[in-house]
Parts: structure tokens; sequence; C-alpha cells
């Protein structure tokens, strides 16, 4: 039961990326010309929302479904990692014209050649996890 | 029920992904995408030729599902839930600038037929640059510790610096590749 529901909210997230175009080229295209406020209404909405939702469920102890506090983990304090790691996928996320999700999104409704990117992304991750000794944090 | 089949407009993309966020926190999860990447790596036996792999994936296996009902969930948002081609519409400004840039698509499809369509199975400077989109995505992901959904969403919902700083990062690395690299690639 717990399985289906996991793989219900990720349809529903499938559909909304798809359906609002966050998984379109051109939109993440026309956000980086600064030609549309379509993708910022997006990321505004959701955020909206979700900083508010974030507060209350802190604010007033809201527990789980299973009746567990829920827990919301700090990220490490850096500033090279989150700077650096986010310039390469800033690079890739405008060249492919989708992010991790959108990516199987895509997938899902049949652009084959997204697979290619898909293959990419885990090479890179792979790479990530072969280099990361070496790299600042 | 017409409206469903275009282009739904920005605020209900953004309702569904503030309601997927709200539901993965009170499933006691949180939304954070590229952490699948490292997971199907893990499965793969990545783990074999590195510790950064060596741990229990298992334990993600809600996010592989959340990742499989994102594959279906593209599925019936193209197939069921739009007219083809699914064309984006885009500003004349934009169109020009594109076309432009050689990709006469804009306008006309959901994503450039350029670099998506099945021939480009044949094109091997379209593959070397999906191929090289999806890598900058899967390592700078891992780098900076999340993705979009990771750090755009759950983090700046939590009010974190280090995701403010992933955000910024995403939107340089955006704008060098638009900007300044569009030109030389295309």
């Amino acid at each position: 039961m717990k399985k289906l529901a996991y793989l219900l909210v990720g349809m529903l997230f499938g559909i909304g990326m798809f359906k609002s175009g966050a998984a379109s080229w051109f939109r993440i295209y026309e956000m980086f010309q600064f030609d549309s406020f379509h993708m910022y209404g997006i990321m505004g909405t959701a955020l909206t929302i979700a900083v508010a939702a974030t507060y209350i469920i802190k604010k007033k102890n809201i527990k789980d479904f299973s009746g567990n506090p829920i827990e919301f983990t700090p990220k490490e304090k850096s500033v090279p990692r989150y700077l650096i790691g986010g310039i390469f996928f800033g690079l890739g996320w405008a060249l492919g014209g989708a992010c991790p999700g959108p990516m199987f999104a895509l997938f899902g409704a049949g652009f084959l050649p997204i697979l290619i990117a898909i293959i990419g992304a885990l090479l890179g991750t792979w790479f990530y996890g072969i280099i990361r000794k070496w790299l600042p944090h | 029920m017409e409206w469903i089949y275009g282009p739904w407009p920005w605020y209900v993309g953004g309702l569904f992904i503030a309601a997927t966020l709200i539901l993965l926190l009170l499933m006691g999860k949180s939304f954070g995408f590229s952490s699948n990447l490292r997971t199907m790596c893990s499965m793969m036996g990545a783990g074999k030729s590195c510790d950064f792999f060596c741990f229990n994936w298992k334990a993600q296996t809600w996010n592989l599902l959340f990742l499989v009902g994102t594959i279906l969930g593209g599925f019936i948002a193209y197939h069921f839930l739009s007219v083809e081609p699914a064309a984006i519409p885009l500003g004349q400004n934009t169109i020009d600038k594109l076309n432009q840039l050689g990709i006469e698509s804009a306008g006309k499809a959901y994503i450039p037929t350029e670099l998506f369509s099945n021939e480009i199975f044949g094109s091997v400077k379209s593959i070397g640059l999906l191929l090289l989109a999806g890598f900058f995505v899967g390592f700078g992901s891992r780098y900076a510790g999340g993705c979009t959904s990771g750090h755009a969403i759950s983090g700046l919902s939590n009010l974190q610096l280090p995701s403010l700083i992933a955000v910024i990062g995403f939107f340089i690395g955006g704008l060098i590749m638009v900007h300044l690299l569009f030109p030389l690639i295309f």
C-alpha cells in the first residue's frame, strides 16, 4: 500500500513536470534568456507554498502519516561544493534542457534520446564518486 | 475539460511541485530526485570501484518507486493529457533567437527535434551533446549534494543558505551555457 503511494506521488510529479512545461528544453532556454515569467512563476508558486508548509509543519510539530515527527536535516555548511557543483549542474541543465526528474518524465513520454542524457547522468554521478576525495568540499 | 490538454499555467505547475514536497514530507521522506542516480549506480555495482556507492541502497526503494511513478506520469501526461505534438508556446522573440541558432522546431514541438528526435541516434554531435549534458547534471548534482528538487525546492523551503548558493550556481552555469556557449555549439 505504501509502495503504491510513492508511485502515485511520483506520477503526480511527472504529470506536473510535463504538463507545466518544466520538462521542456524550450522553457529552460527561455528562463535563462529571461524571456518569460513562466519558469519563475512555477518556482515562485512552488516555493511560496512549500516555505509556508515547512514553517507550519515545524511550528505546529505536525507528525507524518505514521505518527513520527517530521525531521528536516540542515545542509552542511560550505561554499565551494555548492557553488562549483551548482555551476556544473547548471551547464548540463541548460544544455540538455532537463534536470533529473524531467529526464525520466521525458523518457516516459517516449522521447528516447533522453536515455543518452540519463546514461550521461549516471556516468557523471559515478565519476563524482570516484574523484570526490580530490575535490574541494 | 479542454484546458487539460493544453499546456498548463505556471501556477498549476507550482502547485503540483509543492504538493509533491508536502506529500513526501507527510510520508516521512524528503524530496530529492538526484539521489536516485547514486542509488542506481550502487545497484549496478559501482560500490566495487568506490566507497561512495557502498551504502544500503534498499533503504532508497521508496525513491526508486517515486522515479518509476515519474516515468509513468510522463507517459500519461503525453499520451492521455496532451494533443500531439504538445508544442510549447513561445514568444516570437524567443523563436527568432532559436531560429538564429538553427533550432527551427521552436514553437512547434515540446522539445527541439534537432536534439530529441530519433534521427539523432545517427548524429555523433547530438549524442555527444546529450551525453555531456547528462554528465554535467549527474556530476554537478552529486557534487552540490542535490538538484533542483533537493536544493531549489526542499532546501530553499527550509531556508537553507547552502541551497541558495547551489541555486545561484545553477544559474551561473545555465547563463554561461545559454549566452556564451550556445552560439559556439549550435
